[in-house]
């Protein structure tokens, strides 16, 4: 016997997961919301993926090439990622500048000065597009008008979302089922026929892709489920108490970025909790904190800010919100009462 | 819906492929070498000296307390030396060499095939003979068997579970015992039975075992009290907790043994050499040792004595194949890679894996990525992660109250680590650390 044996602690297998797999998961379940995203936009939409994903990708490269003095890891997936979901949450005309600018933040600022991928607390993609909402207010509002802008990029004809048509309407005194009139049937909504962020609009899309992820084991249930359950609860509150003033849960669902925000973005393993009890409060607190921006805050749209107001909490839902242990609700057996 | 444990799990490949080779006696080797601490519990103590003669079956080293057993000669022969080598768990224990000579057996032995049914001994005999014939726990535990079959005061049993389950992917030898030595198997569930002054017996086999399910349930047909229960494919269920949960529904609670919950686990070897050592008087020195691994030419069940170098089952198998990476005692999911293949087989070696040099090697660590998963497939619901962290920067106190000695090591939190973290590896040495600080705490 002289062969060189290798000595290790158990286990001695593995399941042959890798975290490449997850990311490239994730890129293929968004896929079909990247397809209705041009089909809508058109090259707008093209020129807006194609630059945050390559923008993404390259400053995790030169950041961890020549900041952090470490081995890129670009192959793992995690920026492409990254800068898809950028891309989605972006209106499709917005200017190279500022998508590569929402690109250098994401990455560098959310993602990067945390440690890398597995440390940062907050959603990278989300810290990108909510730093140009409010650095550059007027580009990142202003939507293309879907189909008719397919051809055009900068010149696209641009018109207002279902929920700032809402927003606007009721503050400035239309009731509710006149504006109604004005947006798109839930079909429509459903379908992705209208204005939006690239990546948000095409709802039956996006619940391709959770599908994808459900059954690849990607992402569990709770997330998604406890985000759009809660959305949809608050809404249905506020509706039923004053039907003229506040839209019903279908709308709420539909429009916006609740099912990009639900599927994709508060999923986000780095930055969302890790028992399955953490999971669903996050999600309620997503659902909540969105509908009440949306209803009492100044923006029309509340997703970004909520799964980022969560995220924050995020170490404490952790600390404090515990996975069911083993044993822990003692039976009293029968032996024992004989 | 089959039943299985309520938390986490995982589905390994089975890659059972010795699975249709029926039990082979393998031939006695040259020399064995017993080591004196097989169980779990106080090491055996030896009074032989170099030289002595011995017969197969004849204690060599008697009990050292009550959490101890005796342990037998397998072989005849004469003692060469009283040792201390490095044995499968990596340290230094002591042993006995016996060079063999013929294979004279003790007479008070039974060496006979004949199935003996009736059970002449008392509740209190049996447990004693378990005892004196050194029987432990022979799914990899090694807790001694007599032990579990005497309860502590004011604690009563109400079920005899019989772990069937071999959840460890490539092993199958118990799977070989419940097809080829089912009757046998159905007297020791009686003898426990009687032991534990039960009325009911449950045997949890899973369900990859479609033929012993079959068998069992056909050999306790008319048998009362004992049955037989299908269960989920679903690793680590083999676990003593898992299994009891899967079975009759009841959590062992935290640090608690299964007589909180009025159930006593036995495996089906531990039952085989129960009967044996009940009815014909036999002592625990051979047992079912699985042979197997992807690149092994002839993957095999071998019937072994206690103290056969692991280097001669290898041999039996086909030999060691060119590409060996890792030789594995037990299973791929709990067993200890061996650095030497002198090692002898022990009491609680259920099998040895030979895996290829490109399943040898664990893959690069990379950075956490907080997926969950982790924390999804603890069978007890712990954080492995957050273990992780606490045991690396010695925050004990905090793994202590986040549940770290729960552990049951069972790996599936590393198995399943898209970034291949060595979670496990950390979360022994937690416990190690945690369990000294409790331990002075007393």
């Amino acid at each position: 016997m002289n062969q060189k044996l290798v000595v290790s602690p158990s286990p001695h297998v593995h399941s042959g997961d890798s975290v490449p797999k997850n990311m490239y998961g994730v890129i293929i379940a968004l896929i079909p919301a990247l397809l209705a995203s041009l089909w809508y936009f058109g090259i707008g939409a093209l020129i807006v993926t194609l630059t945050a994903i390559a923008a993404c990708v390259l400053f995790e490269w030169v950041i961890q090439k020549y900041l952090m003095k470490a081995t890129p890891s670009i192959s793992d997936g995690s920026a492409a990622v990254t800068g898809l979901l950028l891309a989605f949450n972006m209106p499709s005309n917005l200017p190279i500048g500022l998508i590569i600018i929402g690109a250098a933040v994401a990455i560098g600022i959310g993602k990067m000065s945390f440690g890398g991928l597995g440390n940062n607390t907050f959603n990278p993609a989300l810290v990108g597009r909510v730093f140009l909402l409010i650095s550059f207010p007027v580009q990142m509002t202003s939507w293309p008008v879907p189909v008719a802008s397919r051809f055009q990029y900068l010149d696209a004809t641009t018109g207002a979302t279902p929920l700032s048509v809402v927003k606007e309407g009721l503050s400035s005194g239309a009731s509710l089922s006149e504006l109604m009139g004005e947006i798109p049937s839930y079909l429509n909504l459903f379908m992705g026929n209208m204005g939006g962020s690239a990546g948000e609009i095409a709802g039956i899309t996006l619940v391709l892709g959770v599908l994808y992820l459900l059954w690849r084991k990607i992402i569990t249930w709770h997330i998604p489920v406890s985000v759009l359950g809660s959305v949809a609860v608050f809404a249905a509150i506020l509706n039923i108490s004053d039907p003229e003033s506040y839209a019903g849960p279908l709308f709420h669902l539909l429009t916006g970025g609740v099912l990009l925000g639900a599927f994709f973005m508060a999923t986000d393993y780095v930055s969302s909790p890790m028992s399955k009890k953490g999971m669903l409060l996050y999600g309620v607190g997503i659902g909540l904190i969105t509908v009440l921006i949306r209803v009492y805050g100044s923006y029309p749209e509340g997703v970004s800010f909520a799964i980022l107001i969560m995220n924050a909490f995020v170490p404490l839902i952790d600390r404090y919100m515990k996975p069911k242990r083993f044993g822990e609700k003692v039976k009293t057996t029968k032996v024992q009462k004989q | 819906m089959l039943k299985t444990f309520s938390l986490g799990g995982i589905h390994p490949a089975d890659r059972k492929i010795s699975a249709g080779k029926s039990i082979e006696v393998l031939p006695l080797p040259k020399r064995v070498v017993v080591p004196l601490a097989q169980h779990i519990g106080a090491p055996a103590k030896t009074e032989l000296k170099k030289g002595d003669q011995i017969k197969t079956g004849q204690v060599i080293a008697k009990s050292g307390g009550f959490v101890s057993a005796n342990i037998h000669s397998p072989v005849s022969g004469k003692v060469f030396k009283l040792d201390e080598v490095v044995d499968a768990s990596g340290y230094r224990k002591p042993v006995i060499i016996i060079d063999v000579e013929g294979d004279e057996w003790d007479e008070s032995i039974d060496r006979s095939e004949t199935l003996k049914t009736e059970i002449s001994l008392s509740s209190e005999e049996i447990i004693k003979k378990v005892g004196e014939m050194g029987i432990v726990g022979m799914g990899g535990a090694t807790f001694p068997a007599h032990v579990k079959l005497s309860p502590p005061p004011g604690k009563k049993c109400d079920v005899l579970i019989i772990n069937g389950v071999e959840c460890e992917p490539f092993l199958t030898s118990d799977h070989r015992v419940m097809l080829e030595k089912g009757d046998e198997l159905i007297v020791g569930v009686k003898i426990l039975m009687k032991a534990l002054k039960v009325d009911r017996a449950v045997i949890g086999i899973e369900n990859n075992k479609p033929d012993a399910i079959q068998h069992l349930t056909t050999l306790t047909e008319n048998e009362q009290g004992i049955e037989i229960q299908p269960l989920k494919v679903q690793y680590p269920q083999g676990g003593e907790k898992q299994l009891i949960d899967a079975v009759i529904g009841r959590q062992v609670p935290s640090g608690k043994l299964p007589i909180e919950v009025g159930a006593v686990v036995h495996n089906v070897g531990t039952t085989l050499a129960v009967y044996e050592a009940v009815q014909k008087n036999k002592p625990l020195i051979e047992r079912v040792v699985t042979v197997t691994g992807p690149g092994v030419s002839k993957p095999s069940n071998f019937l072994a004595r206690i103290g056969t170098p692991v280097s001669q089952l290898i041999e039996a198998a086909g030999g060691l194949p060119d590409n060996t990476g890792k030789v594995i005692g037990g299973g791929p999911m709990m067993g200890k890679a061996l650095s030497n293949l002198e090692v002898p087989i022990t009491k609680g070696s259920s099998g040895i894996l030979v895996l290829p040099h490109e399943e040898a090697h664990r893959k690069p660590v990379e950075n956490c990525i907080r997926c969950g998963k982790c924390v999804s497939v603890c069978p007890m619901g712990l954080e492995p992660y957050l273990l992780m962290i606490e045991a690396e920067k010695e925050l004990l106190d905090r793994a202590e109250s986040d549940n770290i000695m729960d552990c049951i090591e069972c790996g599936s939190c590393s198995f399943t680590c898209p970034a291949n973290r060595p979670l496990l590896d950390y979360i022994r040495l937690g416990k190690g650390n945690v369990g000294k600080i409790i331990r002075n705490r007393n």
